[in-house]
């Protein structure tokens, strides 16, 4: 017997997970969309965008808006500056150089923020948090706001990428990276730019997630990161929109095994479904196979 | 400012007291504390109570043994609240320090690798805080090891006195427990209140589990809402502990929540603020009873580091007492005389209250406190003998 407000409960959980998720991976797919690297330090850009938050919220006393342009600024300077100082000297060495890279940049960010502030930090409430309960069903403003606020991000990004000049130069060279800038198309500016995108997205996850979850730490990203990176290689990494459809079937499934199985299966259940679905299509739902240039 | 350069030199004094190589006989002492990782504020305590205990007894002149004075050194060592770091800082202050004893860690998680390496090294570990059984029982024999001991009481002694507690003081027939399964303290805290709310004739209802560092608990919670129990028992950190009352509270769920000694850091009120009034906890000391031996450390403790002190930091004291005592009592500061003095200490007076050894044991019988979060402060509730 299943009671149909428990299902329309957890469903509300399971998008405001796949919301955050979502904003995550679609930095991850971006970037190894035009430089087909896998950023492993966005995990820890989404941590710095939290703290971020943080310190415009509790530094500063800004009321939420601001302190939300103010954290995804700051996370989209951060991105840019970590492509110029980190990657852009190896991009034409090889990509193992630039996934070690990736790696260090996450543990010096969260080793600097460790460094700062040791301590789990407190998040106070900028919104007048309200629960309605309708029909049995709980649904915060927070949730709301969470799911709402993330789909206006996707829905922009998509403009931009498939709607603007720039976006049509970022999908041009994650088709060819040799003849695109033949073509005029500055390869530079716009890998600065799919950086800064992807992070401003991320800050604009931490800020969300600090909200949803008012206890930061230094490492939150590290497991929220992975995860988002597997959202996006299921969704198929590359294509914005399989990032977008596989965070939101990570986080339907972490939910729904936890709906009805025993909570510690959670990972194992979860993990397995999508390991599952990677073997019927190996390239993710919406990736497409490309034949590997020698 | 001055409370601050005094603390600041007593530090950097240590530090360096460490390394140097003096021509006074000293003893050195090894403390492992989680001062950075995901419960810093436990390893502060541990470290703040440590500095203290170290700086009474040098300050009298030291300690005797035998007829001589001898000065304290203390060696601090990080675990960077890793279980890895845990064994590999056991294992310097024991060849490369040279320490006669170590104290911590603090967290079961790390405290049971690090008794390994200090039973195999044959050098004496007193845990302030680590209550899980496994940490002073020999994994392969199940008999007490020799060389680990502790200063609190322990998992099936608590998770005893919280199931009474919630049976029979706030008579709820049926409880859900929520806890971190990758964790060795909350798995070992759960199952003990588990058989015993049962045994008592409780229902459990829902038992759901996450793993360490997850931040969403809103499926298990959803979980337990639907399954109404009268209470929610929650034996996990205070990093942790607001987050989930905050969801649960967010999703409607309106029982009282209860848990056990993780939650006693002054940082639960800060991150949970009044998401948590009301609600029940078992430690092991409340500060605004206690006795007077007690009163005189809170005072002490609280002049230095303007902070009232939590039960890591008297559990940390009272392992130092415990230290100090066995030394003393041996007359000898030798790793072997300290391992025999301690195992054969009937009972010890410290500010955590009475604790007496069985033999054959290295775990004291101690009472257990009831706290209640009351006005954004820890309140004494009840008491719960052993």
């Amino acid at each position: 017997m299943i009671d149909i407000r428990y299902v329309l409960q957890q469903a509300l959980n399971a998008l405001q997970l796949g919301s955050i998720y979502a904003l995550i991976a679609l930095g991850y797919t971006m970037v190894y969309g035009v430089l087909t690297m896998i950023n492993f330090a966005h995990g820890d850009v989404f941590m710095a965008g939290a703290f971020l938050f943080f310190v415009a919220a509790v530094g500063f006393h800004l009321p939420f808006v601001p302190a939300l342009l103010f954290s995804m600024v700051g996370t989209a300077l951060l991105g840019a500056a970590i492509e110029r100082v980190a990657y852009k000297p190896l991009r034409n060495a090889p990509r193992v150089s630039a996934i070690i890279t990736a790696l260090g940049v996450g543990i010096f960010l969260e080793s600097a923020v460790l460094a700062l502030n040791p301590y789990p930090r407190s998040i106070p409430s900028l919104i007048q948090n309200v629960t309605w309960t309708f029909e049995g069903v709980s649904f915060s403003s927070l949730q709301v706001l969470v799911i709402a606020l993330s789909v206006v991000l996707m829905v922009l990004l998509d403009f931009i990428v498939y709607r603007t000049r720039a976006g049509m130069a970022m999908r041009a060279i994650s088709w060819d990276r040799t003849w695109v800038p033949l073509m005029g198309v500055p390869v530079n500016r716009i890998i600065t730019l799919t950086f800064t995108l992807g992070a401003a997205l991320a800050g604009a996850a931490g800020t969300m997630y600090a909200l949803a979850y008012p206890v930061i730490d230094p490492y939150m990203g590290v497991m929220v990161g992975w995860k988002a990176f597997i959202a996006a290689v299921v969704g198929g990494i590359g294509n914005i929109r399989g990032a977008m459809l596989g965070a939101f079937l990570l986080g339907g499934v972490e939910i729904l095994v936890v709906a009805f199985f025993p909570s510690t299966y959670r990972d194992f259940v979860a993990f397995s479904l999508l390991l599952t679905l990677l073997i019927v299509r190996p390239h993710g739902i919406l990736g497409k196979a490309r034949a590997q240039k020698v | 400012m001055i409370r601050k350069s005094i603390y600041i030199t007593i530090v950097i004094g240590s530090l360096l007291a460490c390394t140097a190589w003096g021509a006074n006989p000293k003893i050195k002492v090894g403390v492992i504390a989680e001062m950075t990782g995901d419960m810093p504020a436990v390893g502060a305590s541990c470290k703040n109570a440590a500095l203290l205990a170290v700086k009474e007894i040098n300050d009298a002149g030291g300690l005797e043994v035998g007829g001589v004075k001898k000065k304290i050194e203390l060696c601090l060592e990080d675990n960077a609240g890793k279980a890895d770091q845990s064994a590999s800082a056991a294992m310097k202050l024991i060849t490369q320090q040279d320490v006669v004893a170590i104290i911590g860690p603090n967290a079961s998680r790390y405290t049971i690798p690090a008794a390994e390496i200090a039973e195999t090294s044959k050098t004496v570990l007193i845990t302030p805080w680590s209550t899980n059984p496994k940490t002073t029982l020999d994994a392969t024999t199940g008999k007490p090891k020799q060389y680990v001991f502790r200063a609190c009481f322990i998992d099936p002694f608590q998770g005893r006195v919280v199931a009474r507690f919630a049976f029979e003081t706030l008579k709820a027939k049926t409880a859900a427990v929520l806890y971190d399964v990758a964790s060795e303290y909350n798995k070992g805290v759960a199952e003990v209140f588990r058989a015993n709310y049962e045994k008592l004739g409780g229902k459990i209802v829902a038992y759901e589990t996450y793993t360490t560092n997850d931040k969403d608990f809103s499926a298990q919670l959803t979980k337990i809402k639907s399954a109404a129990p009268a209470v929610v028992f929650l034996p996990n950190y205070y990093s942790e502990v607001p987050l989930q009352v905050q969801q649960a509270h967010r999703l409607g769920l309106q029982m009282p929540f209860i848990g056990s000694d993780s939650w006693g850091s002054a940082e639960l009120l800060k991150l949970g603020g009044k998401d948590l009034e009301g609600f029940y906890f078992s430690t092991h000391y409340a500060s605004d009873s206690a006795s007077p031996a007690a009163k005189k450390f809170i005072e002490t403790y609280k002049k230095a580091y303007g902070a009232v002190p939590d039960d890591v930091a008297a559990l940390t004291y009272d392992a130092f007492g415990l230290l100090f005592t066995a030394i003393k009592n041996a007359a000898k500061d030798d790793r072997e005389s300290v391992r025999k003095a301690l195992s054969v200490l009937p009972a010890y007076a410290g500010v955590t209250g009475d604790m007496t050894f069985r033999e054959d044991s290295r775990d004291p019988v101690k009472s257990a406190v009831i706290l209640q979060i009351k006005d954004g402060q820890f309140r004494y509730f009840t008491n719960a003998e052993p």
